[in-house]
């Protein structure tokens, strides 16, 4: 894997970083007018999420970290693993619990999603910015609440529960935005 | 990229940076000095090793191009033109980021015979002047910047204590690993530490700075027997920002070649090619240097906290990657 010096450095660029794969979040160059020079980066572990500092000598460098996101279709879950395939290979990716957390509950059969790998292996599984999920589940007991601004807690066809305005009855189909988790709207089929 | 031919600076930054130049001229001119403008190209350079400059190659051999105005002005101060001020562009390479791009405009002034405490006064209410706003004032000595936000003694400590100040600080350092010149650490500390600490404080004057830090100012013996000497240099923040850096000018000859060839020495030991010194700052300083006090400040930076920009490109027209 290439490595980069300090001067190639940059937001984005995927590092190697104490043995975990790290994207750069912020690059500033320090110096005295008359002394030695730095580069600051701040770095993103991938896997854990957790950001670091780390401060370089001019002229040392990062090693890159084999890094790729991809667009993949989310395929089915084994009870273990959640499989992904590649729209034009066909290969198939599994990524385990670890991996996909939170982003489980709005995977559906088909839908396209942005896996990060690492050395060929998911370590990232980020759900499509908005998705459309059947409601499989709602409380009727406040029914002919007309209310616009009430809501109540609706579970949807992959387990995940959202908040939904009280006129909606199981079996339609709403879009979610999962950075939120906020209803946006029912969708007509 | 497509947008890559639009400026930087929006026409607001363009018109501050303009009224902040006039006012830099506007408060000079009243006080006596002389604009002046000397040459970018030259067949010298200053060797220090922390400053790169480019080289360009010239009709009968390679010339440099100016990192200061600093080795010519001082050659008019010889030649006895007076107080003397330019707003010059100087060149660095390997200087980009948030506060430095690698061309960009000083403006450099000299007074012959000012002491340097009244100097630095002026120093102070120019650049009030060219803020156009009235932050509070804070002298400190360089050991006490560093005993403040790091606890360090840093005339005395040696690589190994400023180390542990930086670990104790947090930061994690690579490329610094068996490094046992003090100097590297205390400019990592300098930018890391001591710095940001003064964000809050308004205008900061630094005086007194470590012997070895000296670049081209002379040294002053120590006051009492068991102290350290220290240089007569000063570096004035505003806002946490490096701003202007000034000098009691050296006026030795023998020890300003010397300090130039432990430059050059230092260069080879890093793997740097050494630079040819300038022959006629030397013939100069050999003529007669008038006692006199320097300062380069950092315009584009002035102009930054004039306007707020966060980044240098906010008040460039156009910032290398698109010049």
């Amino acid at each position: 894997m290439a490595s980069y010096s300090t001067n190639e450095l940059k937001n984005g660029l995927k590092v190697m970083s104490d043995g975990d794969p790290c994207a750069i979040v912020d690059v500033e160059f320090v110096k005295p007018g008359k002394g030695q020079a730095f580069t600051r980066v701040k770095l993103r572990n991938l896997n854990t999420d957790r950001v670091v500092e780390r401060t370089l000598k001019s002229g040392e460098s990062l090693e890159g970290a084999d890094v790729m996101e991809l667009d993949l279709q989310y395929l089915y879950n084994d009870g273990e693993h959640w499989h992904f395939m590649h729209p034009e290979t066909f290969e198939q990716y599994p990524a385990d619990k670890a991996v996909v957390g939170d982003s489980a509950q709005w995977l559906k059969e088909q839908d396209t999603c942005t896996v990060t790998l690492y050395n060929g292996s998911p370590i990232i599984v980020e759900a499509p910015n908005h998705v459309t999920l059947k409601v499989t589940e709602t409380d009727p007991g406040l029914k002919g609440d007309t209310a616009q601004s009430r809501t109540t807690p609706a579970t949807l066809e992959t387990g995940a529960t959202v908040k939904v305005p009280l006129f909606l009855d199981e079996g339609e189909v709403i879009k979610v935005d999962t950075r939120t988790g906020e209803y946006v709207g029912r969708v007509k089929e | 990229m497509a947008a890559g031919w639009r400026p930087t600076a929006d026409r607001p930054a363009l018109a501050a940076a303009a009224a902040v130049r006039r006012r830099l001229r506007d408060f000079l001119e009243a006080r006596g000095y002389l604009e002046v403008e000397t040459p970018q190209l030259s067949a010298a350079a200053n060797p220090d090793p922390a400053v790169e400059p480019f080289a360009v190659a010239g009709d009968a051999g390679p010339l440099w191009l100016a990192t200061s105005p600093e080795f010519p002005m001082k050659r008019l101060l010889a030649a006895g033109s007076g107080p003397i001020y330019q707003l010059a562009r100087a060149f660095r390479r390997e200087e980009q980021g948030r506060r430095h791009n690698p061309e960009f405009t000083l403006l450099e002034w000299y007074a012959p015979g000012a002491a340097p405490a009244a100097f630095i006064d002026e120093a102070v209410a120019l650049i009030v002047a060219g803020l156009g706003e009235e932050p509070a004032v804070t002298w400190l000595t360089y050991a006490e910047a560093f005993r403040q936000s790091c606890g360090v003694d840093p005339h005395r400590a040696d690589a190994g204590e400023l180390a542990e100040a930086a670990r104790a600080a947090g930061l994690t350092v690579t490329g610094m690993e068996g490094e046992s010149d003090p100097r590297p650490w205390r400019h990592l500390l300098q930018s890391c530490v001591v710095e940001p600490a003064l964000a809050e404080r308004g205008l900061v004057v630094v005086t007194d700075f470590p012997a070895d830090d000296a670049a081209l100012a002379r040294l002053r013996a120590p006051g009492r027997a068991g102290e350290p000497a220290v240089a007569e240099r000063f570096e004035i923040y505003l806002h946490g920002l490096e701003l202007a850096n000034g000098y009691h000018e050296l006026t030795d000859p023998v020890e300003q070649r010397r300090r130039f060839e432990a430059d050059n020495d230092r260069r080879r030991a890093a793997g740097q090619s050494p630079l040819p010194v300038d022959e006629h700052l030397l013939a100069a300083l050999e003529a007669g240097l008038p006692d006199a006090c320097g300062m380069a400040m950092g315009v584009d930076r002035l102009i930054m906290a004039a306007t707020g920009a966060t980044a240098i490109e906010g008040v460039l027209s156009f910032p290398l990657n698109r010049a």
